[in-house]
């Protein structure tokens, strides 16, 4: 009796055997197969037939077929609305990023009267949720008369983008050393210049994740185009997919042969600045 | 040419007044060294200097001119500071490009300057690196030759040494002074350390709270501090303050002897100053001097300090050969070298002179 009890407590647990390193890991990589899945299931998708989908939905598909790319090429203006959607996105980050930055240097940088005031304000606008003020938008839109045009999402998404852009990049303003913008304003450098050239370098990597933030709402949203646009070739990749998605039938293969490739550039956008992060760009300005 | 003149200068920061008006005159290719402990307002000063914070009250010429209202890049000053301020993402050779090419330099005229500047500071092998990849005393350098590059009338160096090791320290402030030499500039330097303060000045500033203590040479200010502060803060180990009423053409210590230390000031009660060197220790309680006990002894290889309790409770510490060994607990007879003790008012603190 006494003899079990001792080696059960001896026995060690999973926590003493794998250490702490060890458990992150595999906590890591069953996360990573959770991530990874939905992604992995869509791409397999793209290459059935929807009977084949609901077959056998895990199954490894043929590479070769690509009848649904062709259909999704042939039948639709995919091309439009992948431009379109490069249009709306592209003109809504450069917004997003350009006043994003300018107004959280001003907060994070000068001390001035109702700074505060003006960063509660952008931050306020994280706890909104744009959607419940669709309807006011919509007559705000037309009578702008931007219904149906692409400045319409552009300007909803800038303003949605706001927030938490300013709000990643004002901490982050506020962390870099003071003594830099002396050295700068010594050498003679102008208030303008010392964003350029000093601080706007040293932010980038504030700005990656910003970007990275906005960029994926943004590029995956359906609700507002939906709302705004209804002619065809204004339509934004999401919208133009759900012509696969009829009211009694939905073409299931073709739909995630479309989301296979609106998914990818972002992706691929994700790939190549997640890089940005790991570039410790401030070590050795300050020791 | 460089003389600066600061007259009245004031700095509130909101509702707190951080200096008091400060009067300092600062000569052509003098080397000044602002000295003082945390929040003195040195570094305050520095930087009313440079342009980088507005004056609130007073006025700073620089030969003769006005300065208050004139851009820092205008005033002909250039700053090195505490950190560095390297830009990171440039490389030497652009760190020290950046200012001269805003001052409208031509580009022949911005390479020979940073040619100059590298082979003054043996940074030419460093030029195509980014600051990250250099070492603190290399950073050290190129802030230095960022400064230089600009050839400014006067070096402003806020506690450059203060981010390097005790070895690399004496290395460069050695370079420092090389440096003053050949370029001949006004300096202004700021440290908290009075040994960077004693090697390197013509001319030291004390200040404290927000007040200049005193100005003067390195000698004048060891030699002849004009208070208790001065005293206390030049000289390692500082100067023992010991309360004193006059006996005779003795001085007594509360229920602890009294010395000869020769002639003393008017008064009956003062501070007695008395610097390491000029106490001398006698074993046993016995004769002429203040009895004391032995607390501990440092010892530091061509010397010892030795500290002891005189009977009022005071810890004098005296500066005895290497191989004067006292335990602790032993006791003492301290007795002054004539002539070498200073006397400082017992009220306000100031200097005494007998």
């Amino acid at each position: 009796m006494s003899a079990t009890a001792t080696n059960y407590y001896d026995r060690k647990g999973l926590f003493a055997t794998l250490g702490r390193d060890g458990m992150l890991q595999i906590i890591l990589i069953a996360n990573t197969v959770l991530m990874l899945a939905p992604i992995i299931i869509m791409v397999f998708s793209a290459f059935k037939t929807t009977p084949e989908i609901f077959k056998s939905p895990f199954g490894i598909p043929d590479f070769a077929q690509v009848a649904n790319f062709v259909k999704i090429w042939s039948e639709t203006n995919f091309l439009r609305y992948l431009l379109n959607s490069f249009i709306v996105t592209g003109a809504s980050m450069v917004l997003i990023l350009t006043l994003g930055t300018m107004a959280a240097y001003a907060i994070g940088r000068y001390a001035f009267t109702g700074s505060n005031f003006i960063l509660m304000f952008f931050l306020a606008g994280l706890t909104l949720p744009l959607k419940l003020a669709i309807i006011p938008l919509f007559m705000l839109m037309r009578d702008l008369s931007i219904l149906n045009n692409q400045l319409s999402l552009i300007f909803v998404y800038t303003a949605m983008g706001l927030p938490t852009t300013i709000f990643i990049m004002t901490g982050f303003i506020r962390s870099l050393p003071n003594e830099l913008e002396d050295a700068a304003r010594m050498d003679g450098a102008s208030e303008a210049r010392i964003m350029w050239a000093i601080m706007l370098p040293l932010v980038r990597p504030a700005m990656v994740i910003a970007g990275i933030q906005n960029v994926v709402p943004i590029w995956n949203d359906f609700f507002f185009p939906l709302v705004f646009i209804q002619n065809d070739s204004l339509k934004t990749l999401p919208q133009g997919l759900t012509t696969f998605m009829g009211e009694y039938t939905t073409d299931w293969g073709v739909l995630f042969s479309g989301l296979t490739l609106s998914a990818a550039p972002i992706i691929l956008i994700y790939i190549v600045l997640s890089k940005q992060f790991i570039a410790g760009m401030t070590s050795g300005a300050v020791k | 040419m460089a003389r600066l003149s600061l007259r009245d200068i004031k700095k509130r920061f909101k509702t707190t007044d951080v200096l008091h008006g400060i009067d300092l005159e600062i000569g052509d290719r003098e080397f000044v060294v602002f000295v003082g402990p945390s929040g003195c307002g040195k570094s305050t000063l520095l930087r009313l200097i440079a342009g980088l914070d507005p004056i609130s009250g007073g006025d700073f010429f620089l030969n003769d001119q006005r300065m208050n209202d004139v851009p820092p890049s205008r005033r002909g000053i250039a700053m090195v500071f505490q950190s560095y301020a390297l830009y990171p993402h440039m490389d030497v050779y652009e760190n020290m490009a950046f200012g001269a090419r805003l001052m409208g330099l031509t580009k022949d005229e911005v390479e020979k300057r940073i040619a100059d500047a590298a082979r003054m500071l043996r940074l030419e092998a460093l030029l195509k690196r980014k600051p990250r990849e250099l070492s603190g005393g290399q950073r050290q350098r190129v802030a230095i030759g960022r400064a230089l590059v600009r050839k400014p009338e006067v070096f402003l160096l806020d506690e450059p040494l203060s981010n390097l090791d005790a070895a690399l320290r004496s290395e460069v402030r050695l370079e420092i002074a090389k440096l003053h030499r050949d370029i001949g500039g006004t300096m202004i330097y700021v440290t908290h350390d009075q040994v960077e303060a004693m090697t390197l000045a013509d001319k030291i500033v004390v200040m404290n709270a927000g007040r200049i203590e005193q100005v003067g040479s390195p000698r004048e200010l060891y030699e002849t501090p004009a208070n208790t502060f001065v005293a206390t803060f030049i000289g390692s180990p500082r100067m023992t303050l010991v309360d004193v009423t006059r006996d005779g053409e003795k001085l007594a210590v509360a229920n602890g002897g009294s010395i000869a230390t020769g002639a003393l000031p008017a008064g009956d009660t003062f501070k007695l100053g008395l610097r390491p060197d000029a106490v001398k220790l006698h074993r046993g309680h016995a004769g002429d001097g203040l009895t004391a006990q032995v607390v501990y002894t440092e010892y530091l290889g061509d010397n010892a300090y030795v500290y002891s309790r005189l009977a009022d409770g005071t810890l004098v510490s005296a500066r005895t050969g290497p191989n004067d060994i006292y335990a602790p607990d032993e006791a003492v007879t301290v007795t002054v070298e004539p002539g070498s003790a200073h006397y400082f008012s017992a009220e306000d603190g100031r200097r005494l002179t007998p």
